[in-house]
């Protein structure tokens, strides 16, 4: 049984409709990336499981189907969602937006922050700093910090990529990639860098205009004739 | 079921004249149908209903089209009724009350009441002009708190320059004659004088939503950012509301002070801004008909929510401002159009309101 | 999209607290400064009096303090100025004195005022608040403008309109502080309310219910997304800034005597203190209240033109001139808009 398993979700904003029937699954402990072009509805998607947006269809995670219209609830059940821009307090210090991940699960801060800053040694030193005097990559790491504070068994991030140097993008896209190694986390990617995100991920869905188009294994999509020419270039 | 726009205009304009011949003729109405004491009441109630439609079509414009809270209409209101009444008593008239306004203020030898009107109108706008200027550089929470600050501060200022105000004893004006030798009585004069000015009012309000001046007041209401980028001047537009709200109500206290020949700081308390306010806001928002229900609830409201016709039995002098802020929340969390946006649904008349979209959501920095 | 940019004086290296109390310290130095230029053309002028003027100005302006942050505290959750926050104060009060004639004596009456204000303000918020919060601001802010104009009625209608005594807790005597006479009433208020206000502190920067709420107050939708239960955040917010605004009402009663229009103007400077100190700073709020209260005594008592009556206007003026120089207040973040 996957963990999270959609099946013809639709969704709309007001009048405009951004979802038109897609079905994905995701398997425990794997990473899936979920591609496309600005508007194909791949945010969309993320926060129609999140329960952020009206939503017909069925959204199933880990068994039960998914409250509506309710992120809180969402983000009880285990689903850390890093959203586009991010989604730190800026007005927080850096320490206080880690600890912000640990209250809705009621997860101990202590031990998490001990295993998360592994991986992220500069937020040990910069605790006290405010979150909006970090450089967009730091906040982005310290957005994905959050969120393994948080243990979640689902972690879905919104283009991390976005306005990111490519060093920096290696960097966090090769920590996504030990924490599946090291910690078999679940990853739900959206990304519009298909040539990294197909790095990363197992398989990978392509959106276009609120469909999903191709799917398929990350090697099957790098051969696939289409996705080559319109998302990786060549 | 919707009418295309050329027969809502030409609804709109037939309602208005016939709403004018109705309003004309309500005079005779009472005379015909009541005895003359009651006649006489009716009509003064209906000439402050005029009255105060004045005033709150100044104050929907400013917060209904152009989007700014003002909580000191009632001082701007207040501000008209001692223009009129300075300029229609006159420096004669002044002495009789032992006062001696310093003698750079251009009050004359005294005036027929009607005229004071336009002229308290002119002053008033452009003393609120003056006022918008800076305050508008403040803007949303401060402006609110500007105004709320002229609301107070009126009528301690009036007590306090009781050389020229008279203080808190306030000051009587001659008492109102019927003028160019018409006949008709001096009640049913104050009732024409005060809706003809309502017309006059009406119409340049009407004018100026319909034109380039409200296009840019909605723009502004509906998204500054985006108004701004697209060539409106901010800065120019909001004082202009600022501006015209405050001369109409300038001409509506100068129709208040000739009305009731008297005026005193207390009867423009802070409590008369804000009762303004929710009178417009349950009129209806961005509607200039919805000035007509506000100024009807306003003077009638107080009446029948102390003694209730049904209940009878008398409520607290405390009940009416229970009601209107009851009615006020209630028509907020339930009919954001007001009084006018129902009839106007009522009519099958769409229209987006501003009030009931949802807020931009803002993403975290 | 909007950064907020920080104060020009923010600096890394000193504490925000260290950083307020030296504001404070250089504001009350200037207002001494200032006052006392005004001050020492007067004969009457004395030190001993002088003094007396700024220690009970400070005991009014830890009033205003109280309600200032209480509206801070509602800016923060829900991004408008509560108009009714200060007949949500006056109403509480009544609830006191009412149950002080029950026979209660001050400090149970106190408490139990407090915890019925909270559960009143949380129960606004849940009622009132609640089915507008998503609508434009100026929704919001008429819906409290109602709740002015019913709760100020309500409080009229229940417990009627003539001017009530309210018993101080404080006894009336005086004591000498380094030669300047201090009343017992001002000291004890002064005292409530920055107890008050240090708890709430420690509540907001020591807790973590209390970091949640500041976590709301920057972004609700990056909380929701954390687990975070916003629309009972937001209650306890307004819950909170009701119980603020109960001791601050509590506090001004015996001075006031006790009508259902005596927050109107308390209301006012509260305002002025909070768009002073930056409306959504709460270290703002409280040293503009401060600040605040020194001024008007000061103005009242050392300026002839200002005298017993024009203090408001005056305070206002003065207000919005700062407000000119510097439009965000003395300690808000400037927000720059992006298109």
């Amino acid at each position: 049984m996957p963990l999270l398993e959609l099946k013809d979700v639709h969704a709309r904003y007001g009048p405009i409709r951004a979802l038109h029937g897609v079905s994905l699954t995701v398997d425990e402990g794997e990473v899936v990336a979920l591609l496309g072009a600005n508007g194909a509805g791949k945010t969309t998607t993320l926060r129609s499981i999140s329960g952020m947006t009206r939503t017909s269809g069925e959204l199933v995670f880990n068994g039960r189907r998914l409250p509506r219209r309710s992120p809180e609830a969402v983000a009880r059940l285990g689903i850390a969602h890093v959203p586009e821009g991010r989604g730190l307090f800026p007005e927080l210090t850096v320490w206080e937006n880690l600890r912000m991940g640990a209250v809705g699960r009621g997860v101990s801060l202590a031990e998490e922050a001990e295993r998360v800053v592994g991986y992220f040694p500069w937020i040990g030193r910069r605790r006290t700093q405010d979150a909006a005097t970090l450089s967009g990559g730091e906040q982005q790491m310290l957005a994905l910090a959050r969120a393994l504070v948080s243990k979640p068994r689902l972690l879905m991030l919104d283009e991390p990529s976005l306005g990111l140097a490519p060093t920096i993008v290696r960097e966090l896209f090769a920590i996504v990639r030990r924490l599946n190694d090291e910690e078999r986390l679940t990853v739900l990617v959206v990304e519009q860098n298909a040539t990294i995100a197909l790095d990363v991920a197992s398989r990978a869905y392509v959106l276009e205009v609120g469909k999903v188009a191709v799917a398929g294994t990350s090697d099957e999509l790098l051969r696939h004739e289409g996705v080559r020419k319109s998302y990786l270039g060549y | 079921m919707r009418f295309p726009p050329i027969a809502i205009t030409a609804l709109k304009v037939a309602a208005v004249i016939g709403l004018a011949v109705f309003i004309a003729f309500l005079p005779r109405i009472f005379d015909a149908r009541l005895d003359p004491a009651s006649a006489e009441f009716r009509v003064g109630q209906f000439t402050l209903v005029g009255i105060w439609f004045v005033a709150l079509l100044g104050l929907n414009l400013l917060t209904g089209y152009s989007g700014q809270i003002s909580l000191g209409h009632g001082a701007f209101v207040g501000l008209g009724a001692y223009v009129a009444t300075l300029l229609s008593l006159g420096r004669p008239g002044l002495e009789l009350y032992m006062l001696d306004p310093p003698s750079w203020m251009p009050i004359g030898d005294g005036m027929r009441p009607v005229f004071t009107i336009p002229i308290a109108a002119l002053v008033t706008g452009a003393i609120g002009f003056v006022f918008g200027i800076p305050a508008l550089r403040l803007g949303g929470i401060s402006l609110a708190l500007a105004t709320l600050a002229v609301a107070v501060s009126f009528p301690i200022l009036m007590k306090r320059f009781d050389e020229v105000t008279g203080g808190g004893g306030g000051l009587n004006l001659n008492l109102p004659t019927t003028p160019f030798g018409w006949d008709i009585s001096t009640r049913h004069w104050l009732f024409y004088e005060a809706w003809g000015t309502a017309a006059v009012v009406f119409v340049a309000a009407w004018l100026l939503v319909r034109g380039r001046v409200g296009r840019a007041w909605r723009a502004l209401r509906d998204g500054e950012i985006a108004a701004v980028s697209s060539g409106v001047d901010a800065a120019l537009y909001k004082t202009l509301a600022f501006g015209v709200s405050s001369a109409f109500a300038g001409a509506a206290g100068a129709l208040l002070a000739i009305e009731v020949a008297y005026v005193n700081p207390d009867t423009f308390p802070v409590s008369l801004s804000i009762l303004l306010l929710a009178a417009a806001v349950i009129g209806g928002l961005g509607s200039l008909f919805g000035a007509i229900f506000g100024a009807l609830l306003y003077v009638f409201l107080p009446i029948y929510a102390q003694n209730p016709p049904i209940l009878s039995s008398d409520f607290s002098t405390q009940a009416p401002a229970v009601v209107f802020g009851a009615v006020l929340i209630a028509i907020m969390l339930l009919l954001p159009g007001g009084i006018a946006g129902l009839v106007r649904r009522l009519g099958f008349v769409g229209r987006s309101a501003w009030l009931r979209r949802p807020r931009q959501s803002q993403p975290g920095a | 999209m909007e950064l907020r940019a920080r104060a020009p004086w923010t600096n890394a290296s000193i504490g925000p607290a260290l950083q307020a109390a030296l504001i404070l310290v250089a504001s009350l130095a200037l207002v001494g400064v200032v006052g006392l230029f005004f001050a020492a053309t007067k004969d009457t002028f004395t030190w001993d009096g002088y003094g007396q003027q700024v220690v009970s100005g400070l005991a009014q302006g830890a009033i205003f303090a109280s309600l200032a942050l209480a509206l801070v505290l509602i800016y923060r959750a829900t991004d408008v100025l509560n108009f009714a926050q200060g007949e949500m104060a006056t109403f509480t009060t009544y609830v006191a004195w009412s149950l002080m004639n029950h026979g209660l004596s001050f400090w149970p009456a106190f408490a139990l005022t407090l915890v019925i204000a909270f559960a009143g303000g949380a129960a606004i918020e849940r009622t009132l608040i609640r089915p507008v919060e998503h609508r434009p601001e100026i929704v919001i802010v008429i819906v409290t403008i109602g709740l002015l104009i019913a709760l100020n009625g309500l409080t009229g209608w229940i417990w009627g309109t003539e001017v009530k005594a309210f018993d101080s807790p404080f006894p009336l005597r005086t004591v000498e502080i380094a030669g300047v006479v201090v009343s017992l009433q001002d000291l004890g208020v002064l005292v409530v309310c920055l107890v008050t206000v240090s708890v709430l502190w420690a509540f907001f920067n020591l807790t973590t219910l209390g970091l949640v709420m500041r976590a709301v107050a920057n972004s609700q939708e990056a909380s929701r997304l954390l687990g975070v239960r916003v629309g009972w955040m937001l209650a306890l917010g307004w819950g909170l800034a009701a119980a603020l605004g109960a001791v601050a009402g509590m506090m001004a009663a015996p001075a006031l005597t006790l009508d259902p229009n005596m927050m109107l103007v308390v209301l006012i400077y509260a305002f002025a203190a909070a768009v002073l100190g930056g409306i959504d700073s709460p270290v703002g709020a409280v040293v503009g209240g401060l600040v605040l209260g020194v001024v008007i005594n000061v103005l009242g008592a050392y300026v002839d033109f200002v005298g017993g009556e024009l203090r408001l206007p005056a305070a206002l003026a003065v207000l919005l001139v700062v407000l000119l120089i510097r439009p965000q207040g003395l300690f808000g973040h400037r927000v720059v808009r992006r298109v």
